[in-house]
């Protein structure tokens, strides 16, 4: 029998007190996966996230994360059983430095969190360069690398991102995504919602497209790359993006 | 029938002092419950009227501003006119500011008018006051002089009643809920927010100020202490929120009953030994203000105006999780 | 010259770290919490009435009975928090302002009905001679107590926020509560340890604000609004900007009714209170993050 998928979402329905956003989403990441989440604006992408990480309310439906059940648990304790979100925006300190925030990160470690600081400066040397500037001072893209930098200081069963690239300039993009496949590559499945629904398929395994909070099509990364009909939803949203 | 005497009168004085500060709490509805500002400075605007009044129907002394001799209309004119000066002066500086900072200006304002009040005394006296303020019909034989000053009053809050209800439902009153339901949506569709919020908090302080200078005649004295102005600012939030924010009922009668409950235990403190005496008059205040803890906790939603959420709340809400503010991707 | 260091600079920077220990309490507290504490100045009054009472009993220096009001004044603001503000956690910040509002006269009506209002002193019958520096600078010792004190309170502060793990969360929090909490910092207890440093430190101000002047019970009162000018020039949620904020307030305040021009004093000393009030509305208006960027609401 496979073991079960790192993290599932298993036909989650809820929203925000009464609006319901999300219709019966169901989704899986398995170990070693990237699995990016695509759909137009409006569609309850980053919703879903939020869905894991507790910040919903949800009618229906089930969160597993290792097979056990996370429906509803409180964001503080979905941190502590491994799973890290990235949000959108005001992911950093910006009044800490680069090291503070990495800190702050481990928070709920009770060991010595050293040793992760140093695999963390390794997969993002720039951070390490850069270790006792503020955080608010840095450019987007490595603002951006800290709050996954801190994300990754529990080395976490799995990582979700919410739109690691938006308003990120399109070289720092390219720079983000080569991070998220170095993470993968070090063995941390990753979760992510992505606008550059056509960059984000590149670098994913599998990949489920959202509408109006349902799944739509689900696929692998190249599957869905070449589908005519995914192609056409995007004509003029992120599949314009480079 | 002496002693029924004695109630008779105090009774007016009841009615007479709580319709002044239903004045007070109808004028910090409009601008809390119509406009939703925190105004932490009752007392300030209180005392402008009251002074103004004062220096200008007094006659003539060496130890203030006087001689004018106005009549008392004349002084209650000038001494709305006055507040309402001196609250658009701050509003047009102040009024973008978020209620924390709204409150500790108006703070700020109240405690530097009392300084003012305090310091300039060729105007008005410093710390030792402007009495022999004239009051309206007391040439007349007891009790017709009390009744009709009362008369006045209850007929003054009776006309702000009706204006202000008029307000309510009129064009200017519906603008000012379609800013608290939305702000947004109310500048989009090119309302001048900040200009009417001034305006509701000018009128809102023009009423503080006529009720200011009503109380200065009726008590025929004013100081820079004159109703310790903590106490008194404090006193009108709790009657306004007691009585059901928003709601010019409301206040007029959380007005009536807090004052009520307030002069009463004061009566009951003067019966007891002056040691004793002292003290309980801060317990009372602690009463109070542990009355109002209570409501906070029971009543929340209860407090804001028109049991919903005025837009300026919601500006000023901790801000909920990142998940909720960023709406559905 | 002399008049002005002995007579207005070194009282500005007495009066500058009484504001700046009080400010760091209110802006701490501002930044976690969201809300203006108004009962801040009252927190500093019982401070210094609880080292009254202790010196009353011990006969001791009112630094060694320091520890000990500062520990009951901490456990006073704990239990504030815990009845009248932690259910109101979740409400919107107008509802917090009331209470605090309402918390500032009850806490002064519990001094008032304890101690009684009349003005009394630290420690009656101390006359000090000034000590006379380069035979020109007087400077009485509570003044070197008060400064150095608060110097090594502020060195303490910086310590904690930097080197510790609860500090940083501090600050953390100060930057971002939903970050804090998605980071999985106990925002609970950030918000407890805020309570107790605001408290200790506002005990401090009390007392040094009493060795200074003398202990009645509206003297927190009376300093509320430098505090809250002292916190929000610095930038609110930002302890550092607190610490420089309350120099500047007080150095300003008192170099305020100094000669500049002419004969008498800039401004008469009855409005000393009007600087602190209008540096934070032109803060406000011109820069409301503060000097050291601190939130913006």
């Amino acid at each position: 029998m496979a073991p079960a998928p790192v993290l599932e979402l298993d036909s989650v329905t809820g929203g925000y007190g009464e609006t319901e956003i999300l219709h019966g989403v169901s989704l899986a990441v398995k170990a070693g996966e990237i699995v990016a989440i695509i759909g137009p604006n409006g569609a309850g992408k980053s919703t879903a996230l939020k869905a894991v990480f507790g910040l919903l309310s949800l009618s229906r439906g089930q969160v597993r994360l290792d097979g056990a059940d996370i429906t509803n648990t409180a964001p503080e304790q979905v941190v502590r059983r491994g799973v890290c979100y990235v949000p959108q925006s005001e992911n950093i300190f910006p009044t800490l430095t680069v090291q503070e925030n990495l800190e702050m990160g481990a928070y709920v470690r009770r060991d010595d969190f050293r040793p992760r600081l140093h695999e963390v400066y390794e997969l993002l040397p720039e951070l390490a360069e850069r270790r006792r500037q503020r955080a608010g001072t840095l450019s987007g893209g490595q603002r951006q690398m800290v709050a996954i930098g801190k994300a990754l200081m529990l080395e976490p069963k799995i990582l979700l991102l919410d739109e690691p690239t938006a308003g990120l300039a399109p070289k720092f993009r390219h720079e983000i995504f080569q991070t998220i496949q170095g993470i993968n590559r070090s063995g941390t499945p990753v979760l992510m919602v992505e606008q550059n629904a056509r960059f984000a398929l590149t670098i994913a395994d599998r990949g489920y497209v959202l509408v109006d909070g349902s799944n739509r099509i689900d696929d692998s990364g190249p599957g869905l790359l070449a589908n005519r009909e995914v192609a056409q939803m995007f004509l003029g949203g992120g599949w314009a993006d480079g | 029938m002496d002693q029924a005497y004695g109630i008779f009168l105090y009774v007016i004085s009841l009615l007479t002092v709580g319709g002044i500060y239903a004045v007070l709490a109808l004028g910090l509805n409009i601008q809390w419950g119509f406009t939703g500002l925190f105004n932490a400075g009752i007392a300030g605007f209180f005392a402008v009227g009251a002074y103004v009044s004062a220096i200008l129907t007094t006659g003539p002394s060496e130890h203030h501003l006087g001689g004018l001799d106005l009549p008392i209309a004349t002084g209650l004119a000038a001494a709305m006119l006055a507040s309402g000066l001196v609250a658009w002066g701050i509003g047009r500086i102040c009024i973008r500011l978020r209620s924390d900072y709204l409150a500790i200006a108006t703070l700020g304002i109240a405690e530097i008018l009392r300084l003012i009040f305090k310091n300039e005394t060729w105007a008005t006296n410093g710390a030792r006051g402007i009495s022999l303020i004239p009051k309206p019909f007391e040439h007349l034989p007891e009790p017709w002089n009390q009744l009709a000053f009362m008369g006045l009053v209850l007929a003054t809050v009776a006309l702000l009643y009706v204006l202000l209800e008029q307000a309510r439902r009129a064009p200017w009153g519906r603008v000012m809920a379609a800013i608290r339901e939305n702000e947004a949506a109310a500048r989009a569709a090119g309302k001048d927010v900040d200009r009417l919020r001034v305006q509701a908090f000018v009128i809102g302080s023009m009423l503080m100020g006529l009720g200011g200078a009503l109380m200065a005649h009726y008590l025929k004295f004013i100081d820079p202490n004159a109703a310790e102005p903590l106490t008194a600012t404090f006193l009108v939030w709790v009657m306004l929120i007691a009585g059901g924010s928003a709601n010019n009922r409301g206040a007029i009668l959380g007005a009536l009953l807090i004052w009520t409950i307030w002069s009463a235990t004061e009566i009951l403190t003067t019966r007891l030994p002056d040691e004793l005496a002292i003290r309980t008059a801060y317990v009372r205040v602690f009463l109070i203000g542990l009355t109002l803890q209570i409501v906070l906790q029971r009543f929340p939603s209860g407090i804001l105006p028109e049991r919903r959420m005025t837009a300026a709340a919601q500006r000023d809400q901790p801000p909920k999780p990142a998940a909720q503010r960023d709406a559905a991707a | 010259m002399i008049e002005f260091l002995n007579f207005h600079l070194i009282p500005g920077v007495v009066l500058g770290s009484i504001y700046a220990l009080g400010a760091i309490g209110v802006s701490l507290t501002f930044g976690i919490l969201r809300f203006a504490n108004f009962a801040h100045g009252e927190t500093m009054t019982l401070g210094a009435y609880f080292t009254l009472t202790l010196i009353l009993v011990t006969g001791w220096h009112p630094l060694a009975v320091l520890p000990a009001a500062m520990a009951l004044t901490a456990s006073v603001v704990l239990g504030i928090d815990r009845l009248f503000y932690r259910p109101l956690r979740q409400s919107p910040v107008i509802i917090l302002l009331i209470a605090s509002f309402g918390m500032m006269l009850m806490v002064r009506s519990v001094i008032q009905f304890g101690w009684g209002v009349q003005l009394r002193s630290l420690r009656p019958g101390m006359i000090q001679q000034p000590y006379v520096l380069f035979d020109t600078l007087r400077i009485s010792p509570k003044h070197v107590l008060i400064i150095a004190s608060a110097l090594v309170l502020m060195v303490l502060m910086h310590l904690l926020l930097t080197r510790t793990r609860i500090g940083k969360a501090m600050r953390a929090m100060a930057d971002s509560p939903e970050l804090a909490r998605l980071t999985g910092i106990e925002t609970e207890k950030v918000i407890l340890v805020t309570w107790i440093v605001g408290a200790c430190l506002a005990t401090a101000a009390g007392v040094f604000l009493a060795l200074d002047t003398h202990i009645e019970t509206l003297m927190g009162f009376k300093v509320l609004l430098p505090l809250f000018a002292s916190a929000i020039l610095g930038g609110i949620g930002s302890a550092y900007g607190a610490m420089v904020g309350g120099l500047v307030i007080g150095v300003a305040e008192e170099l305020s009714t100094y000669p500049w021009i002419g004969e008498g004093p800039l401004l008469a000393p009855g409005y000393k209170a009007g600087v602190a009030f209008a540096i934070m509305v032109a803060m406000l208006i011109l820069r409301p993050s503060g000097l050291f960027r601190g939130r913006v609401f």
